[in-house]
């Protein structure tokens, strides 16, 4: 019998050995746990998952011990007669109690953290975030909320990387045209809605994560000590390209970000004087080329054919070969109550004019025409 | 009235079941639709697996490889709702009808026609919903929540036969509960009163309650899909006034109920088959009923934990956190009194008890990252991720579908009369073990590092995880065919069965004959303690 119960210690032993080095090795390995992050907040929360996680494993290795104890030693196999007992007041009574006792322990840095995560006001800069299907829009406001810069960020992932004709890069599905550049140590205030459906605003090393509801404006914040780049993806389902629309944002040393920010300002004011140029037919089919890309392919396809009936196609379409206006229209406000966004409220004159003309003549379409920028200001200003 | 139940009976004593189509058509015999049920949800089960395996196909690799990202989302919004509504709900109801009347000693269901028409609805409702798949524009792929306006404004045009079938299927349930209500409540054999009723009658009483308090309400967020779609009201769109935010609340409140729907009725299961296995009564009866009762209350007002996300003031994202966390304290008296009921018995381990046990770990783990999950500032970090995703098909996949497994082999002698192949039950309880750790066990790892759900590919980091989960999908989905062979082999040629078929088993059910006669307890038997309380 002395030598059973030896065994059955040294058995403990190693199962309560084992665990600890398997909790180590977990919580080493970087790609097995939550990233730490890189702010205050994202440290509490890991902190407290930790907490939590390391809780839960205590539990389990009791609760479990002791079910694999009586697998392991009733069974009928071993001549074990079964007992006859079968309620114990006294014994409900602790394993509701104890575990009440054990989540109150929780509860407390729980609270503690969310109360910190919910400290808005005190911003420095304030930027909004708007999501759309399948792109984010970030527009930096002043003291009023008036905007003073926005541009928007889409996924620069070749289609060839994806339909596996060409090898991944590091930052596959992870990077985008255009990063939103935020600077260290300023409290950056994010207001988060949506133009069409839910999307989700998250980058893990930050450790904030809000929903972007069209109609709804939802708030956060961050302070960020280290420059670098850091990445996140849509973490609600949106539609086809959910997949497809990564959030990158660049943390800028705050000298570095002053420049680029007033750079950035006088560069779009300096292109908003051009803005109604008249463009040659292949200027026009370059640029077309590229916002088609960006803008369009995803429903329409990069061939034009669309996806019958939920996206039309241009390759051959009456709108695309009949009069300049109405395909303008359509582009510019769109179609109520379908996909079909109001890209007047996206783009510039020059894109929505030249992507229209690479429509008019790409894809088989030899409408011949041309459609200039002022065609569109001209419409804007409802001529 | 004894003279008309006299009458009754005699009437009744030849009639066998009616010959070919026409008996599975017009039956309004429990075991007969218990069958058909069961039949059903195990052919969905199989569909619902297919569209599963085509999801871990495409995430075998990174990269667009199988199938593309809107039809992508098809496969993953009909995996959700077959599962749910195909698969697992029905299996329970088919359970229900065999074992319900058995155990409480009644000789059929309350309202046996109803009960027909409750099935049969099913296979329609389904077959419009999988039709949709086949039309232009394709089917639901919005997700298993269908979350608006992704599944209003921006739907595909067949949504409509998407919202039909999602009444049909509502109508279905509340039907079913109030037959399986109505059973219980007045067809109790005498002498079995509340206190003595067994686990999976308790369990299932408190669960018709959920389904007849949230299938309505469920019923009423897609008729307003409805409205919003084609009668330009705008509950759900913000350009009109409307809120998408009001549909998360309607849809959880129904959501968060039904995810007990589908584990209270397992948790009765499990009930049964931890005791008849280790030869020893069901310790702390009467805490396990209020237990499960507990569980039934807190499901009503834990259900934003599920919109943590979408912005809510910080007393209510408090409260949600502390409500959510509540729920561990009844789960655990349940885990804590099946290990009290092991503890000191005198165990075997056939098959049933090997789903029943991998249920108890594998749903306690599921309970734990369930725990982790209502932390709220670290629920903002799992939230829509991956994390998600292993939590729940912990506690459905060997929670509620190993209950339903554990429970077919468990009364299968009672419902065939032949016993399974014991060695070919141990190798499917093998399978489905591995299989589905090696699924599900990564993607808490995957989750952690950030992948989010319901995206057709990911970035290079998660390729690994994602890799040896597609492995464990296909041996689970191959073990389920494995499990479709163990049973139509047992039928075929099993050893026939004692009509108390296992040493420990207790319940009115096991006084009856292998198989079940087609009427039984025509004549209420005697109810004695040491049969129903074990």
């Amino acid at each position: 019998m002395r030598e059973i119960e030896q065994m059955k210690h040294q058995f403990m032993r190693t199962l309560v050995g084992m665990t600890v080095l398997l909790l180590t090795g977990l919580a080493a390995a970087d790609e097995l746990n939550l990233r730490v992050g890189v702010t205050d907040i994202s440290r509490q929360v890991y902190d407290l998952h930790m907490i939590i996680f390391l809780i839960c494993v205590a539990i389990g290795v009791v609760v479990f011990g002791v079910l694999f104890w009586s697998v392991f030693n009733h069974r009928k196999s071993r001549g074990v007669e079964p007992a006859t007992f079968h309620d114990s007041t006294k014994l409900e009574l602790a394993w509701t109690i104890v575990p009440t006792i054990i989540l109150i322990v929780m509860a407390i840095p729980a609270t503690q953290v969310l109360i910190a995560m919910y400290d808005t006001g005190g911003e420095d800069m304030s930027i909004e975030v708007r999501g759309y299907q399948w792109k984010w829009q970030y527009k930096y406001l002043d003291d009023d909320y008036n905007n003073t810069l926005s541009f928007f960020s889409v996924m620069s992932t070749p289609r060839e990387e994806i339909y596996n004709q060409s090898l991944k890069g590091e930052n596959y599905l992870l990077q985008v045209d255009e990063h939103l550049r935020i600077p260290t140590n300023r409290k950056v205030r994010f207001l988060i809605t949506a133009e069409d459906v839910i999307h989700a605003w998250w980058v893990p090393d930050f450790g904030i994560k809000r929903d972007a509801v069209p109609g709804m404006l939802n708030e956060l914040w961050t302070i960020v000590e280290e420059p670098g780049i850091y990445r996140g993806q849509c973490t609600e389902l949106c539609g086809k390209d959910h997949g497809f629309m990564p959030i990158v944002v660049e943390v800028m040393p705050e000298a570095e970000f002053d420049a680029w920010y007033s750079s950035k300002v006088s560069l779009d004011m300096a292109r908003q004087e051009t803005i109604g140029d008249a463009l040659t037919h292949e200027e026009l089919m370059a640029q077309g080329e590229s916002v088609y890309g960006t803008y369009c392919a995803s429903c329409h396809l990069a061939n034009g054919e669309g996806v019958v009936p939920v996206f039309p196609a241009i390759a051959g379409s009456a709108i695309a070969q009949g009069p300049k206006g109405e395909h303008l229209d359509l582009v510019i406000n769109g179609v109520a109550g379908s996909a079909m966004q109001a890209f007047g409220r996206q783009l510039d004159p020059a894109q929505l004019a030249s992507v229209v003309h690479y429509q008019r003549n790409a894809f088989g379409n030899d409408v011949g025409d041309m459609t200039q920028p002022q065609d569109v200001i001209n419409i804007s200003n409802g001529q | 009235m004894s003279e008309v139940i006299h009458a009754d009976h005699h009437d009744d004593h030849d009639h066998g079941p009616a010959k070919g189509l026409k008996r599975w058509l017009f039956t309004t015999n429990h075991k007969d639709i218990g069958t058909l049920y069961l039949w059903f949800s195990f052919a969905m089960f199989l569909v619902g697996g297919v569209l599963a395996l085509v999801i871990r196909a495409e995430l075998f690799q990174p990269g667009l490889q199988f199938v593309q990202p809107e039809f992508f989302n098809q496969m993953t919004t009909n995996h959700g709702l077959i599962m749910v509504f195909g698969a697992i709900m029905p299996a329970f109801v088919g359970l229900a009808n065999w074992l319900i009347p058995m155990q409480v000693g009644a000789p059929d269901m309350a309202l046996p026609r109803m009960n027909n028409l409750s099935f049969w609805i099913l296979p329609f409702a389904f077959g419009m919903m999988i039709s949709t798949l086949f039309m232009e524009g394709g089917g639901p792929n919005f997700g298993w929540t269908f979350y608006a306006p992704l599944s209003t404004t921006y739907a595909p045009p067949s949504v409509t036969y998407f919202i039909f079938a999602v009444h049909l299927m509502g109508a279905s349930s509340i039907m079913g509960s109030i037959n399986i209500i109505a059973t219980i409540l007045n067809m109790r054999a005498p002498g079995m009163t509340l206190m003595k009723m067994p686990m999976f009658v308790w369990t299932w009483l408190i669960t018709a309650y959920l389904l007849i308090a949230v299938m309505p309400v469920l019923a009423g967020a897609v008729t307003m899909m409805l409205f919003d779609i084609h009668f330009n009201t705008s509950f759900f769109n913000a350009a009109g006034g409307g809120d998408p935010v009001m549909f998360q609340h309607i849809f959880w409140f129904f959501g968060h109920p039904e995810v007990y729907i589908m584990i209270l009725p397992a948790f009765g299961i499990v009930s049964h088959i931890i005791p008849a296995f280790a030869r020893k009564r069901l310790f702390g009866y009467t805490s396990m009923v209020y237990a499960v009762a507990s569980i039934a209350f807190l499901s009503f007002i834990v259900w934003a934990h599920h919109m943590f996300t979408v912005g809510m003031p910080l007393a209510g994202q408090l409260f949600f956190m502390y409500s959510t966390m509540l729920i561990a304290v009844p789960t655990g008296v349940k885990v804590f009194n099946w290990i009290s009921t092991m503890w000191r018995g005198s165990m075997t381990f056939e098959t049933p008890m090997l789903f029943a046990i991998a249920f108890v770990v594998l749903f306690t783990m599921g309970g734990f990252s369930g725990l982790m999950l209502a932390i709220t500032p670290v629920d903002y970090q799992y939230h829509d991720t991956y994390f998600v995703v292993a939590h729940f098909h912990y506690v459905l996949v060997p929670g509620a579908l190993f209950s339903i497994i554990a429970a077919v082999y468990f009364w299968f002698p009672k419902w065939t009369g032949k016993m399974y192949d014991e060695t070919l039950g141990k190798i499917h309880f093998w399978l489905s073990f591995v299989g589905v750790n090696v699924t599900f066990f990564p993607q808490h790892f995957s989750g952690l590092a950030g992948m989010p759900r319901r995206i057709p590919d990911y970035p290079l980091q998660f390729a690994d995880f994602n890799m040896i989960s597609s492995v464990g999908a296909f041996i689970f989905g191959l073990s389920q065919v494995f499990f479709l062979y163990v049973i139509i082999k047992s039928i075929r040629s099993g050893q026939p069965a004692e009509g108390r078929s296992w040493e420990g088993a207790k319940g009115l059910e096991w006084t009856l004959p292998s198989p079940a006669p087609y009427h039984s307890f025509t004549h209420p038997p005697v109810v004695k303690d040491e049969e129903v309380l074990g």
